[in-house]
């Protein structure tokens, strides 16, 4: 479901936006990150994974444990502040696009 | 082929330009510009629905749309004036959003051909300062978290 790609609707949730804020200092392991939330262990697993899923958050192997740091080229997508204006016009253009099309072929 | 669209805001400068390159004859990109069905269909959205409330093409004529959300709460209003109307080639216009701390914009809107398929857009927009400029850049930031947001309660609703 590409609603889960989008970065804008990860960091939506004030919980995710707590974990990036968390991992931005140093990777963690999902326990780590789960130990600064009241939130049940679950709820913080599927956050991690919508942040990973829209690339947010990679994943690491380290042994036995998997920790999670931030990726800083997906980041730069957000704080760069023109990317949501750009994508605002680039929906529209898109959509007038499809609507001419069909109108051609009518 | 992808077609992006490019938004170009030097730092400190009080412009903008917004290019996109359109799979589409240079007619069909001018058209959707000034036949006001298609206008408010493609300037509508999941949360809002656009009223083009006047579209008077001409030199001098003016222009202005509004949208509503579900609910008939008007969410965005601009108007405006235009000062070159030239088919298929450049639209002058100035453009004031309603109830907004910005001041008017002036724009420069560019069409032209590449091929017999495909058109060019070119949108220059002039601002008073480099500052509300900004702010107008800055907006969408927001306004796609709260559209997350509702797209959320949305999903949520439905799954009750």
């Amino acid at each position: 479901m590409n609603l889960r790609r989008d970065v804008f609707q990860a960091i939506a949730d004030p919980t995710r936006r707590a974990i990036l804020l968390l991992v931005a200092s140093q990777s963690m392991t999902a326990g780590a990150i789960a130990a600064n939330f009241d939130t049940a262990r679950p709820t913080v697993s599927k956050h991690l994974q919508i942040l990973t899923e829209c690339e947010l958050l990679e994943q690491e192997q380290n042994g036995r444990e998997i920790y999670y740091h931030l990726n800083p080229k997906k980041m730069k997508e957000i704080a760069d502040f023109i990317e949501p204006f750009r994508k605002m016009w680039d929906d529209r253009f898109n959509k007038l696009e499809t609507i001419m099309k069909k109108y051609k072929s009518k | 082929m992808e077609r992006k669209t490019k938004v170009n805001a030097e730092d400190g400068k009080q412009d903008m330009v917004i290019t996109r390159e359109f799979d589409l004859p240079l007619e069909l990109l001018f058209k959707a510009h000034t036949d006001p069905d298609i206008f408010e269909q493609w300037m509508s959205h999941e949360y809002g629905t656009t009223k083009v409330l006047k579209l008077e093409n001409r030199k001098y004529g003016s222009w202005g749309f509004e949208t509503t959300d579900a609910k008939g709460n008007k969410v965005f209003g601009a108007q405006g004036v235009f000062h070159e109307y030239v088919p298929n080639r450049k639209i002058t216009r100035t453009f004031e959003v309603d109830n907004s701390p910005l001041d008017v914009q002036l724009e420069f809107l560019e069409f032209e051909e590449l091929t017999d398929s495909t058109s060019k857009l070119t949108m220059h927009s002039v601002f008073r300062s480099a500052a509300l400029r900004d702010q107008l850049l800055q907006q969408p930031f927001e306004y796609g978290i709260n559209m997350a947001h509702r797209r959320l309660e949305d999903i949520v609703g439905r799954l009750k």
